[in-house]
C-alpha cells in the first residue's frame, strides 16, 4: 500500500503551498492519476481519509481525475491500441506511453483571509 | 468566489501546481544517479514477486562473475536480514534495508543504504527490491536498469495483470526454467505474448539458478548495459554530488 506514502507526500506539498499563501484551510485538491501509474483510486481515497485528519486539508475534497493509458508510435505518432502488441504496425518501431502514468498534483483551492 | 462548487465563499484562491506528487523521490533518485554515474557503477533495480528467485539469481551471478567483476548488493526486506546474509555467503558485500511495513524501496532508503556499503569500489550494485509486483515500479531509485524476475510457476497471465511493473522493465528474467519439464501446462509463448503487450521493447532471458541455464546470456546483457552506460556518462567532473 504505497498509496499512504503518496498521500503523505501530497499532504506535505499542499500544506507547504497553503502556508506560503497564508491559507486558513484547504477547500479542494485536484490530482491526476494515470491508469498505468501504479496508484489505485480507491486505495488513494481511503489513505486520504485517514491521513487528512488534523491537517489543513481536514475538510478538503480530493478530486481524482483519471487519465487513460494511451500508447503511440515514437516516429509517426499514430495510436497503438491498448492491449495490442506495443509496436507500430506501420514503422515497426516500439510504442511509447503518451499518457497514463501521471501522479500529479494539479490544483489546490484554499481559503485565504482578506488582506 | 469559488467557481467550482458555487459555495459563495469570497476568499477561495485557486493555485495551479502541476507538479509530480513524488517530486521529492524524483529529486532523491536524480541525486543517487549522479553518485552512480560519477563512480561508474552500473546499478540494477531487481524487482519481482515474493519468491520469484531474485536472491537466487544474484547468488548465481556472484558465482559467474567471481574474480572478474566487483559486486555489491542491497536488499529490501520487510522483516529479516536473510537475503543480505545469503548474498554475503555467496561473496557479495551486502546490506539489508529493513522496510518494516513499506512495500517498496525509495530513493532516500537507497541513499542511506549506500553509507555503509563499499559500493564505490565496484562495477555493479544490485538492489534487490521488496518482493512485490506493484509498488516498487512506482519509485525511481536512481538505477540504470530495471530487471524483473518472473518465475515460470507464477502464471502466464502475470504480464497482463501487472502492466505497470512490466512497462518499466528493461529486461525480464524468466526464472526457474529448469522446472518447465514438470509443468506441461505452462506455455512460454503465452508469457512472451503478454510481455509484448505490456513492455514496449520486450527483452526476455530464460534462466535457471539451479542448473545455470541462461546465466551467461544474463551476464552478457549486464556487461552490454555497463558498456552503454559508461559511454553515455559525461566525462567532465560534476560540481555537486
Ligand atoms: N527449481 C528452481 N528453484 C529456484 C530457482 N531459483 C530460486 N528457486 C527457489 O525459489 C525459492 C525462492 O527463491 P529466492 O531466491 O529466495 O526468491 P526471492 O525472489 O529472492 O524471494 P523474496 O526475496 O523472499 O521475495 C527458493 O526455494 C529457491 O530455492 C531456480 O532457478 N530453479
Ligand atoms: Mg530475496
Ligand atoms: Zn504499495
Ligand atoms: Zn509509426
Ligand atoms: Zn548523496
Amino acid at each position: 500500500m504505497h498509496e499512504y506514502s503518496i498521500v503523505s507526500a501530497l499532504l506535505a506539498r499542499v500544506e507547504a503551498e497553503a502556508r506560503a499563501h497564508g491559507a486558513l484551510r484547504v477547500h479542494r485538491i485536484r490530482v491526476q492519476i494515470g491508469e498505468l501509474s501504479g496508484v489505485e483510486k480507491e486505495l488513494l481515497e481511503s489513505a486520504y481519509e485517514l491521513a487528512r485528519e488534523r491537517t489543513l486539508c481536514e475538510e478538503a475534497e480530493l478530486e481524482i481525475v483519471a487519465v487513460e493509458a494511451r500508447w503511440a508510435c515514437r516516429s509517426c505518432e499514430c495510436e497503438v491500441p491498448k492491449g495490442a502488441v506495443l509496436r507500430c504496425p506501420i514503422c515497426d518501431r516500439p510504442a511509447t506511453l503518451a499518457e497514463g502514468d501521471e501522479i500529479i498534483l494539479e490544483r489546490v483551492e484554499m481559503e485565504v483571509p482578506d488582506v | 468566489m469559488c467557481e467550482t462548487c458555487g459555495c459563495g465563499d469570497p476568499d477561495l484562491v485557486p493555485i495551479e501546481v502541476h507538479e509530480a506528487i513524488l517530486s521529492e523521490n524524483e529529486r532523491g533518485a536524480r541525486h543517487n544517479r549522479e553518485h552512480f554515474t560519477e563512480q561508474r557503477v552500473l546499478v540494477v533495480n531487481l524487482m519481482g514477486s515474493p519468491g520469484s528467485g531474485k536472491t537466487a539469481i544474484l547468488e548465481a551471478t556472484a558465482g559467474a562473475l567471481a574474480g572478474k567483476r566487483r559486486l555489491s548488493a542491497m536488499s529490501g526486506d520487510l522483516a529479516t536480514d536473510n537475503d543480505a546474509n545469503r548474498l554475503e555467503a555467496a561473496g557479495i558485500p551486502s546490506r539489508s534495508i529493513t522496510t518494516g511495513s513499506a512495500c517498496h524501496l525509495d530513493a532516500k532508503l537507497v541513499h542511506e543504504g549506500l553509507h555503509d556499503l563499499p559500493w564505490r569500489q565496484t562495477d555493479f550494485l544490485f538492489i534487490e527490491n521488496v518482493g512485490n509486483l506493484v509498488c516498487p515500479a512506482v519509485y525511481d531509485l536512481g538505477q540504470a536498469v530495471n530487471v524483473v524476475a518472473l518465475s515460470v510457476t507464477e502464471g502466464e497471465d502475470k504480464p497482463l495483470k501487472y502492466p505497470v511493473m512490466f512497462r518499466k522493465a528493461d529486461l525480464v528474467l524468466l526464472t526457474k526454467v529448469d522446472l518447465l519439464p514438470h509443468l506441461p501446462q505452462v506455455d512460454v509463448a503465452v508469457i512472451e505474448d503478454g510481455l509484448a503487450r505490456t513492455m514496449p521493447e520486450p527483452a526476455i532471458i530464460q534462466v535457471s539458478a539451479i542448473n545455470g541455464e541462461g546465466i551467461d546470456r544474463w551476464i552478457e546483457w549486464l556487461e552490454g548495459k555497463r558498456v552503454a552506460a559508461l559511454s553515455e556518462a559525461p566525462t567532465e567532473e560534476r560540481a555537486e554530488a
